[in-house]
Order: structure tokens, then C-alpha cells, then sequence
């Protein structure tokens, strides 16, 4: 039976640049019982669907046409305060990050008891009683004594989970959940999205899933509903959706998505969005000055060699050091890079796979072990001389394109920074072609050079974030999830423009990424990270056929699958 | 140029021209800087040339010949026969003059080490941060009453008079740098944290040029604001002291001083040389803490409302 | 939670040693103690005998030692002006400002903290915005000028109210009041106003700025998705989490207002610690400016200490030593 049905529905905006159609003449039904998911890229409007269905669009915004039927009642012309009684206990919403939904200062309690109270008319013992049955229902332990606690004593998959409990104290009949995984590791995402099917199936609930992640979308949807720009371009059944999409836009989607189940060498071009330019076209790199760098020494097959390497931080400084309080992010990690490959470093958050980059480009200074690149020793006394040399071979690829550039530098300058610092070139008309040249090269256009980062997108300000490392011409190029903040098509495109530029100049890349589909696509082999150690290092196929760790199998069979 | 255009262009110049208060706030801070800039040529009389002075032009109403000498001021005149526009368009060059230089030099020790505090951190960080919150428990305008006083207790008693506004400008200054340091520690922590300064790091800039080249250019908009409003507080901390009499002398009076002096006259109906100086004093402070308040507002987007 | 409480003790005490060392260098450095206490006909030998029996020949630490002792026993030297104990002279003052102090900080914390919640929860309106216009006038005006437009309008015009003095005073012997006879308390209230109106601004603005921000935060986002009326999210959810941070600018605030006395007390002629101040810097009488230095340092640093442990006793994340 139809749970909800939303005709013809439009947002509007104003601002300053003239009013902004956040969702454009979207229709669509969900039944009891069933997952919809609303699926798109940045932008697209899902999120504004969810917030129009609850009522509670953020000023100026405003659904100016439509109609949302619940259950054969019209919703969303009620007053505001018939509006209230119906989110809650008819409509409840789930958000995307449990570490800030929840008010800090009360118990959790607190929180359960004030929603039952605010819907239902019964006693606050039996309310008391019913939030304890709820914790217990969402998969919390020892729900007694836990839910006497503040919300900064749970986890985060703990928090999250709290969060649904709040959802569903009224039994609603619908729940919208905004990106409800987002926020969380791979394992503990898999938990939580059975949680959500488990309620879903259980309680004949109707949920509209909204997420960017065709993964999720493939595991736990029944249809899904895909969205471009604010309007509704294809619905349909999950399997028909992943496998048979009908619309152009859904094709190239589906295309760029990283299977999970087998390595391929390039992603399909992707044919909206930003054009990729003529990347690597008209281009002599061996004869260009990015070809000229410094001599291949090519004696050494591992390119770079670590051996117990250790890091330690002071999480909590005090005047006795007995007293000090430590975080080991790096455990006595070994492992070697071979010239011209591209090893990846896979984990979840606060395994320390950041922290291995950073000790590596120097940023953090390790507490023991040794590093070496090129047969150099990098722990040890190295001279001014040889520390620049190594710099300039080594450079990184960031993982925000919004932090990374900075703001008030033109893209020109940021880009011919590295070479001013390191006197690379004979003068500043050098430097102004190699400037131009880069940017041609990551496929941007020489007029970039004129503007501000923020007059660029995220995929294209990596780009300029690519074109600033690969201005010292380096040979080993760090990429620390360079495109975990991306649409999934401009990540494509990223990750074929550094297939590409590795290739033709012959780089060695250090690829880290808690995404196990895109580390699949890009690696040749694999380290594993759990809390500070390497539990496994395995060429990339081996890996993700037969993983020997039993964490790398937990990883490996919690990931979101995808098939192609 | 090219600036010219990006600065018509920008969401600042824009969100300026959108606000009436920021344009009329503008215009009265910016007609009252030049009116005491050009003092000089401006004001009827010069106040402080006893040979322009005429004791019969005493307690002239505002725009009223006076009865001995026929002559007319249009703010009226004191017991001296002094022209009140001409005093005030003086003291508020004295006024401002204090107040402009007190916030760079409370702006360049809070800015250096806010910078340092922020980018070196450890022990550094906390001794600076310390000084900081030790003397952020006093009010700046006891601390600098505290530094004024200390401060002419070391100066000879001749050259106390002399010497007064520039104590002035080091105490209101050395009271408000905690303000700057803060902030700027504050955004200089966010900004350190974020990428680009790994990557100035990792193309091989030294801490200094990182700090200065890169640091600094992105913790610039919080300092315009904390100094706007910062001025507003220095005019009138320093019309404070002049008015309490540990200010500027009487040789040299701001608005502060001439309030102090007309304050003798509220019972015996000169109003006018009470008036005209405070009304001065708040527009001049109101139109600087409407700016200050407008640009708070419009650089930082997360406040709008 | 007992090492933070210790820890912030702790800081407490480096506060006032800071704050010591610096009345201490007043006494030492500024100005010649052995000019002020002798005359002209002073011989060598004198000056000599006078600095061994001060103590000045010792070493620098030993000095400060032995002036934190005398400090904490209540020697805090003799006024060079009234040739008392700056101690004394300086205690006998304190209830008048104590008294006007605490008036204007109730005041000042009442009314701000309750114009601050209405004017964030309404964001817009004529309401607000008359508060709001009023209020950055009202930063802008210096406190003197309030004060002189106050007697001006209640004193000279309508003459309802005195413009200077205490009025009718108790002396209780440690201490006095005003607040027993009418006159007493007609004459506090315009110094109050003029005291507190500055901080309730101040107030006012932080407790607006505060809770504007946590009506955005996500958790009252989800509180309104959870079906909660907006008069719980308002008073219960945001008002609890804006007077957290608030508690702790409030109680400094409520400390400068001890300290802005001094200009209060000028202009309506108070006879309390602050008129003391400004007298004592204008005839550089060293003694007396250290003491109300030191004075004044205890009771913020106090304050800063209630507010501390407040903080602790208010915010669960504290309490358990972990950052929210």
C-alpha cells in the first residue's frame, strides 16, 4: 500500500544571484514496508526532499508547488503546530552525523523519554520503560545502565544507533534517512544499515534512504530514485537501476562507479558534468622540463624501504611525563615501495594511514625506525642539502580540495610556488610556460592561471592541488584520499588523470584510501591498517580474493558490494 | 586596476552597498577622519594661539553674537573665549590620533604573537597564552589606567605634560593586544590545520615564510574586524582617561578633556560646552562600532542572519 | 575532576603571584621609596640605614618574598598622601563599591540575559531591532557620558533623583550600607544603571550571538524532527547549552564591573574604592594603587575560580575530563 506520495514537488530558494530550484517537479511513492533510495552527486537535491517532506526546509527555502500525501492525507499544508504532531510520530528523520544530532548536555535519558512524552499519553515510568526497550531494539548493551549516560560517553556507531532509537519511539510509519552511514568506518556502516533493513522489514516501515553511495544504495534499497540538479531522472527497481539504467545520466553514474569485484583499467568517460579537457593531448613529456628531473637512479628497485617504523603523539600533556598520555598512531610498520608501482594503504579512520604519509613527507618526525628513498637514509642526519633534494622528490596530493589550496594566492602562483622556493627554472618566463603547460596537462586550461580557487570546483581544484606537486617534478607522489570528498563521476576522472600522468612519467605512487573498490581500481599492491599496525601486505588480486588476516577478511566482507 | 575591479566585484562591496547603516557609517567616520585631518584649515579660530583668544568672547551661546564683541560662534564658545567647533575639531584630531596608533600598536604585538603562539605552539603557546589570560582577567581600561600611572610615575615630572599622549597610545595599546593575539591564535590554529600550509611545507617554505606568506593572508579578515571595533574601544577608553583627568593635559585636549572640562558647566546652563564635544565623541564612536559591527557580520557568513 | 579542581587552583595562585610581582615592581621600581619617605636634609648615612631597615639591599627575591608575606598579613605599606595604612584606607571604602557593584551586576545579568534569548529566538521584528539599534548605541556611549546624560535628565531637569553621593549611610563599623533608608537606595539607583548598562549590553549581545549559533546546531535540527515544540527546543535545549559558555564571559564581566567603578564613581562623586584609585594614579601614591591591584586581583581570580568550578558542575563533558 502507498505509505507516502509526493506530486509534482518544487523548492525555491532566493538569494542573491536570483532564486535557485533546489528540487524541480519530483514525484515519487514509497510503500510500507519498502527502502527507496534517493541516490545523486552533490547538489542534486535529495537532501531537500527529505527536509520538505519533514516540514523543516531551512529559510529562505521554501516548496512553493506540490503536494505530499501521507497516507492519503495531504501533510504538507498543515499548520505548524499540526505539522509538529506529525514529525516524530509519523515521520521521524535520521541524520548524518550522530556525533552532533544529539544535544550534549542531556541524557540520553532525557532525550528518550522527552520524545515519548512529547507524542504519546502515558506515564513517565512507562516511558522510562519504553526507552529502555528501544536501546535494547537498536542493538545497545546493557541498555539500563547506558541510558543514564551522556551522548559523548557512545561511539559513533553507538551514537548512531541512539539516533534511530530517538526515530523510532513513536513507531512512525515513515523514516528519512539523510546519509545516515555516512559518517561511519566501513564495518560499522554494514551494522547499521542492517539495522535499518532489519527495522524496515520488522516493523513494516517505509524508509527513503538518501545517500550518494551506489554501494549502500545496491546492498539496501528495493528501488531507488536517481537525481540530477534538482530533478528526478529515473525510477526504478535497485537490480534494473544497477544493471540496466534506461537514462543517459544514470548510464555514465553507474559507469564510474569503482566495482568491487574486479579490477578495470580505466573508467568510462563520464559525459556530463565538467569537461576533462584535453588532458595529456599535444604532449612530448621525455622531451618537456617535466621529464627532465632528476636522474632515475635505477639500482635500487624499491624506490623506498620502511622498517619498524614508530610514531607516537602526547594526546595529553603534563609536567611528569609518567603522567603524559600517549596515542600510538604508527606500530613498528615495515613494508617497500617498488619503483614505478602503486601501493596502497587501506584502513579505517585512526588507523594511521595519514600518519604514515605525513612521516614520510616529514611533517611528523618518526620516533624510531628507518626510512629509506632512493637508497638514501631519511632518519638519520641527512644534510640541508640532500633534505631539499628529497622533498622535492617526494610530494603529495591532499585529500580536501577546499583546505588545500590556499585562498589568497591565484592558482598561477600557487602552482609556481614549489619552483620559485626550489629554483627550478631560469626565470619567470620559464616558469610562466611550465605554469601553463601544467595546468594543460591536468586538463584545466592556461586561463585558470588568472583566477582564485574558489572560483573552481572540488574535482578541478584537485587538479590544481595535482598540477602544484607535480610542479617539482617529483618521483614519488603521495595520494592521501585524494578523492574521498568527490562526486563519484569526478573521482572517476581524477583517478584515470593520475593512472595517466603515472604512466607517462613514470611515478611511483603511494595511494591511501579507506575505499576498498577505488583501492582495488588504482593498486597494484595493498597494505592493510588496523590501529597502528600492518596486519597484511598482499598484491592487489590475492588481497581481495583470498584476504589471510582475519581483519582484512572482516574489511573485505563488510564493504558495500557492487558488481559490474 | 585589476584590484579595483575585484574589490567592486567582491561579496564585501556588495553586502556594503546593501546596507544603508554601513554606507551612512562610512560617511560620518569618514567626514569626521578628514574634518580633524584638516583641522587647520577648517576650524574658525585656533584655540591654542592665546593671541586669537579674547576673554570677552566668554560663555557665547551657539550661534548668538556674543554681547560684548559681536562676534559669532556657531557652537557657542567657553569661559575662555574659546570657540568650541575649533576646540572640538582639535580634540578629536588628538582623539583619533590615540586611537589609530594605540590599535596598531596593540594590533602588531597581538598579530606577531598571536602568530608565533599559534604556529610554534608547546611551551611557547602556553607562556604567551598565560600573559594573555592573566591580563584579560583585568579590564582594559584598569590596566591601562595601571600602565598610565606607572608609566608617569617613571617620567619626570616636567616632561609629564609632554609626554601624556604618547603614555596614552603604549597603555590603551599594551591594555587591547590580548584581544588581536587571541583572535588571531584562534585562526591561525584552524588555518594551521588545514592542507595548503602542509603543501607550502612539503614544496620546502621555511616556518617563517609559511607563518607570513600563507598564515597570515587568511587570518587577515578576523583582524580587520577586532581592529574597527577595536578603535571604537581605544576612543573611548581614551576619552575615558582624559575624562577621569589621567589622560591627555589639558594643554593638549581631546574630547575626552574638553567633556571633563564642560561637565563644570551642566548646572549652570552653558549646555553647550558639554554637548557639542559628546555628541562628537558618539558619532565618532558610534559610526566606527556600526562599521565594525556591519563587517563582523558580513565576513563571516556563519553569523549571517 | 579533583586534578582538574586542583590544577585550576593551582593557576589561581600563579594569577596572583603574577599579579604580586607586579604591585611588587610599582613599590621597587617606580619611583624612589627613600625619596618619598625622606626629606630634603637627608644625609648619606641615612639613606643608607633606611635601606638596610627596608630590606632594599637584599636580593630581589628576598624582597618579593618578604612583600608577598607582609601582603598576605595585610601590610601593604603606607599611603604617601594620607600617610595611613593603604590597606585601611582602602577597606574602609570597599562596601560602598561592593554594594554599587553587586546592584548593577544583578542588574546587568537579569536584563541581558533576558533581552539576549528574546531577540535570538526573534531573529527579526521591530522589537528586536529597537533593542538591538539601542544597544550598539549604548556600546558606543561611553559610561561617563551615560552617567553625565542620566543626571543630567533625572537630576538637574526632573530632579528626582540625586546626583551624587551615597545618601543616607549605616556604618555598622566593618561595614556600611545604604540600602536601609530611602535616600540611600534613590542614590544608588542612577550609578547602578550607569554601571551595569555597558555590561548588560555586553551580556545581552553574547547570549544573542550564543544561542543564534546553537540554533543552528544539528542536534536542534533533530530536536525539531523529533516532533519537540519549539518552547522546549528554545528554553529547554538551546537556553541550557547558550548559559554554559555564557557563565564564564558573565563572570568576568561581572568582575570588570568592580574594576569600571572608578568611572562611575567619578562621575557621581561615589565615595568608594574606585574615586580612591583614580585620586591615588593622579598623585602617583604608589601604595594604595598596589593594594587596590592586589585587592581587586583576589576577587577576580575568585570569581574566575566559582565560575570555573560552575562549569564543572553544569557540563557533562567536563566532568568526565573529555572535550565534547
Amino acid at each position: 500500500m502507498t505509505l507516502l506520495d509526493i506530486k509534482n514537488m518544487r523548492v525555491e530558494f532566493p538569494g542573491r544571484h536570483g532564486v535557485f530550484t533546489s528540487v524541480d517537479d519530483v514525484s515519487l511513492t514509497v510503500a510500507e514496508g519498502e527502502i527507496l533510495g534517493l541516490v545523486g552527486e552533490s547538489g542534486a537535491g535529495k537532501s531537500t526532499v527529505g527536509n520538505a517532506i519533514m516540514g523543516l526546509l531551512q529559510p529562505p527555502g521554501k516548496m512553493v508547488q506540490g503536494e505530499v500525501i501521507l497516507h492519503g492525507e495531504r501533510i504538507d499544508q498543515l499548520s505548524k503546530s499540526d505539522y509538529r504532531s506529525i514529525r516524530g510520530k509519523r515521520v521521524a528523520m535520521i541524520f548524518q552525523d550522530p556525533m552532533t544530532s544529539l544535544n550534549p548536555i542531556e541524557t540520553i535519558e532525557y532525550q528518550l523519554v522527552e520524545t515519548i512524552l512529547t507524542h504519546l499519553d502515558i506515564s513517565r515510568e512507562e516511558a522510562k520503560k519504553r526507552a529502555v526497550d528501544l536501546l535494547d531494539q537498536v542493538g545497545i548493551p546493557d541498555p539500563h545502565i547506558r541510558i543514564k549516560q551522556y551522548p559523548h560517553q557512545f561511539s559513533g556507531g553507538m551514537r548512531q544507533r541512539v539516533v534511530i532509537a530517538l526515530a523510532l519511539c513513536v513507531e512512525p510509519e515513515l523514516i528519512i534517512a539523510d546519509e545516515p552511514t555516512t559518517a561511519l568506518d566501513v564495518t560499522i556502516q554494514a551494522q547499521i544499515l542492517q539495522l535499518i533493513k532489519d527495522l524496515c522489514r520488522n516493523r513494516n516501515l517505509g524508509v527513503i534512504l538518501v545517500t550518494h553511495d551506489m554501494g549502500v544504495i545496491a546492498e539496501t534499497a528495493d528501488r531507488v530514485a536517481v537525481m540530477y540538479r534538482g530533478r528526478l531522472i529515473e525510477m526504478g527497481d535497485t537490480d534494473q537501476i544497477m544493471h540496466d539504467p534506461k537514462e543517459p545520466y544514470t548510464r555514465s553514474l553507474i559507469a564510474a562507479v569503482p566495482p568491487s569485484n574486479k579490477k578495470i583499467n580505466r573508467f568510462p568517460k563520464v559525459a556530463i558534468e565538467e569537461s576533462d579537457g584535453n588532458a595529456l593531448q599535444n604532449f612530448d613529456l621525455q622531451g618537456h622540463w617535466l621529464g627532465q628531473g632528476d636522474a632515475f637512479d635505477t639500482s635500487h628497485s624499491n624506490l623506498l624501504e620502511i622498517e619498524n617504523l614508530n610514531k607516537r603523539f602526547v594526546i595529553q600533556d603534563a609536567f611528569f611525563k609518567r603522567n603524559r598520555k600517549y596515542l600510538d598512531a604508527i606500530k613498528d610498520i615495515s613494508f617497500n615501495v617498488k619503483a614505478g608501482e602503486t601501493f596502497g594503504l587501506v584502513g579505517e579512520s585512526g588507523s594511521g594511514k595519514s600518519t604514515v604519509a605525513r612521516v614520510i613527507t616529514g611533517i611528523h618526525t618518526a620516533n624510531g625506525g628507518s626510512m629509506r628513498f632512493a637508497g638514501m637514509d631519511l632518519t638519520g642526519d641527512v644534510s640541508a642539502k640532500q633534505k631539499s633534494q628529497v622533498r622535492r622528490d617526494i610530494q603529495m596530493v591532499f585529500q580536501d580540495p577546499y583546505s588545500s589550496l590556499n585562498g589568497r594566492m591565484k592558482v598561477g602562483s600557487i602552482i609556481a610556488e614549489p619552483m620559485i622556493v626550489n629554483k627550478l627554472t631560469s626565470g619567470k618566463e620559464e616558469r610562466t610556460e611550465i605554469v601553463m603547460d601544467l595546468l594543460e596537462l591536468v586538463g584545466l586550461g592556461k586561463e585558470a592561471a588568472r583566477k582564485y580557487p574558489h572560483e573552481f570546483s572540488g574535482g578541478q581544484r584537485q587538479r590544481i592541488s595535482i598540477a602544484r606537486a607535480l610542479a617539482t617534478r617529483p618521483r614519488f607522489l603521495i595520494c592521501d584520499e585524494p578523492t574521498s570528498a568527490l562526486d563519484v563521476s569526478i573521482q572517476a576522472q581524477i583517478l584515470n588523470l593520475l593512472k595517466d600522468l603515472q604512466e607517462e612519467l613514470k611515478l611511483t605512487l603511494l595511494f591511501i584510501s579507506h575505499d576498498l573498490p577505488v583501492i582495488r581500481q588504482m593498486c597494484d599492491r595493498i597494505g592493510v591498517m588496523r590501529h597502528g599496525d600492518l596486519v597484511e601486505v598482499a598484491e592487489t588480486e590475492a588481497l581481495f580474493e583470498r584476504p589471510q588476516h582475519s581483519y582484512s577478511q572482516v574489511l573485505i566482507s563488510q564493504m558495500p558490494k557492487f558488481a559490474k | 586596476m585589476d584590484m579595483l575591479k575585484r574589490a567592486m566585484e567582491s561579496d564585501l562591496y556588495w553586502s556594503f552597498r546593501q546596507s544603508p547603516v554601513a554606507m551612512a557609517s562610512a560617511a560620518v567616520a569618514l567626514s569626521l577622519i578628514l574634518a580633524s585631518i584638516f583641522a587647520p584649515l577648517i576650524a574658525p579660530y585656533n584655540p591654542f594661539d592665546p593671541a586669537s583668544l579674547n576673554l570677552m568672547n566668554g560663555f557665547s551661546s551657539p550661534m548668538e553674537p556674543n554681547q560684548f564683541t559681536q562676534d559669532v560662534f556657531w557652537f557657542g564658545s567657553d569661559d575662555q573665549g574659546r570657540d568650541v567647533l575649533s576646540t572640538i575639531l582639535y580634540g578629536m584630531r588628538i582623539s583619533l590620533f590615540v586611537g589609530f596608533a594605540a590599535v596598531l600598536f596593540a594590533m602588531i604585538i597581538g598579530v606577531v604573537l598571536g602568530l608565533i603562539s599559534a604556529y610554534v605552539g608547546g611551551r611557547t603557546d602556553a607562556f604567551i597564552m598565560r600573559i594573555a589570560d592573566i591580563q584579560l582577567t583585568f579590564p582594559s581600561i584598569l590596566v591601562a589606567m595601571l600602565i598610565f600611572g606607572i608609566a608617569k610615575g617613571f617620567t619626570p615630572v616636567h616632561l609629564r605634560d609632554q609626554m601624556a599622549i604618547w603614555v596614552l597610545i603604549v597603555s590603551i595599546g599594551l591594555s587591547d593586544w590580548v584581544q588581536f593575539a587571541r583572535v588571531v591564535r584562534g585562526a591561525a590554529l584552524v588555518e594551521k590545520k588545514k592542507e595548503y600550509v602542509e603543501a607550502a611545507t612539503l614544496v620546502g617554505r621555511g616556518p617563517v615564510a609559511v607563518i607570513f606568506l600563507h598564515i597570515l593572508p587568511n587570518v587577515l579578515s578576523p583582524v580587520l574586524v577586532i581592529a574597527t571595533i577595536s578603535l571604537a574601544l581605544a576612543i573611548i577608553a581614551e576619552a575615558t582617561l582624559s575624562f577621569l583627568g589621567v589622560g591627555a593635559p589639558p594643554t593638549e585636549p581631546s574630547l575626552g578633556t574638553l567633556i571633563r572640562i564642560g561637565q563644570g558647566f551642566l548646572f549652570s546652563g552653558e549646555w553647550w560646552i558639554l554637548f557639542f564635544p559628546s555628541v562628537t565623541l558618539l558619532l565618532l564612536a558610534l559610526s566606527v562600532n556600526l562599521l565594525g559591527d556591519w563587517l563582523r557580520d558580513a565576513l563571516n557568513p556563519k553569523l549571517d542572519d | 575532576m579533583i586534578s582538574y579542581i586542583i590544577k585550576r587552583a593551582m593557576q589561581s595562585v600563579v594569577v596572583l603571584l603574577a599579579v604580586g610581582l607586579v604591585a611588587f615592581g610599582m613599590f621597587r621600581f617606580v619611583g624612589d621609596p627613600i625619596d618619598n619617605m625622606l626629606g630634603q636634609e637627608r644625609t648619606d648615612a641615612d639613606v643608607e640605614r633606611l635601606r638596610e631597615l627596608l630590606g632594599l639591599n637584599d636580593p630581589f627575591i628576598v624582597q618579593y618574598w618578604d612583600f608577598l608575606t607582609g601582603a598576605i598579613q595585610g601590610d601593604m605599606g603606607v599611603s604617601f598622601r594620607q600617610g595611613r595604612p593603604a590597606l585601611d584606607i582602602i577597606l574602609e571604602r570597599l562596601p560602598a563599591t561592593l554594594e554599587l557593584a553587586t546592584v548593577s551586576a544583578v542588574f546587568a545579568m537579569v536584563m541581558g540575559i533576558l533581552l539576549g534569548i528574546y531577540t535570538a529566538i526573534n531573529r527579526k521584528g521591530f522589537v528586536t531591532t529597537t533593542i538591538l539599534t539601542t544597544s550598539l548605541i549604548g556600546v558606543s556611549l561611553p559610561t561617563f557620558l551615560i552617567g553625565i546624560l542620566l543626571i543630567y535628565i533625572f537630576a538637574v531637569e526632573l530632579g528626582w533623583l540625586p546626583s551624587f553621593g551615597r545618601g543616607d549611610v549605616v556604618d555598622f563599623g566593618w561595614w556600611t550600607t545604604g540600602l536601609t533608608s530611602w535616600a540611600g537606595i534613590k542614590s544608588l539607583i542612577l550609578p547602578a544603571i550607569t554601571l551595569g548598562l555597558y555590561q548588560m549590553t555586553l551580556i545581552m549581545r553574547l547570549v544573542r550571538s550564543e544561542m543564534s549559533e546553537i540554533l543552528r546546531q544539528d542536534y536542534i535540527r533533530f530536536a525539531r524532527a523529533r516532533g519537540l515544540t519549539e518552547k522546549t527546543i528554545n528554553f529547554r535545549h538551546a537556553v541550557k547549552n547558550t548559559l554554559i559558555p555564557v557563565i564564564t564571559v558573565a563572570g568576568l564581566q561581572i568582575g570588570s564591573i568592580i574594576a569600571f567603578s572608578i568611572i562611575t564613581e567619578t562621575v557621581f562623586q561615589w565615595p568608594g574604592v574606585g574615586l580612591l584609585f583614580i585620586d591615588s594614579v593622579q598623585f602617583v601614591d604608589i601604595p594604595v594603587m598596589a593594594s587596590y591591584l592586589m585587592l581587586i586581583s583576589v576577587m577576580f581570580v575568585g570569581i574566575n575560580f566559582i565560575v570555573d568550578m560552575l562549569y564543572l558542575a553544569i557540563d557533562p563533558r567536563l566532568r568526565d575530563g573529555k572535550e565534547g
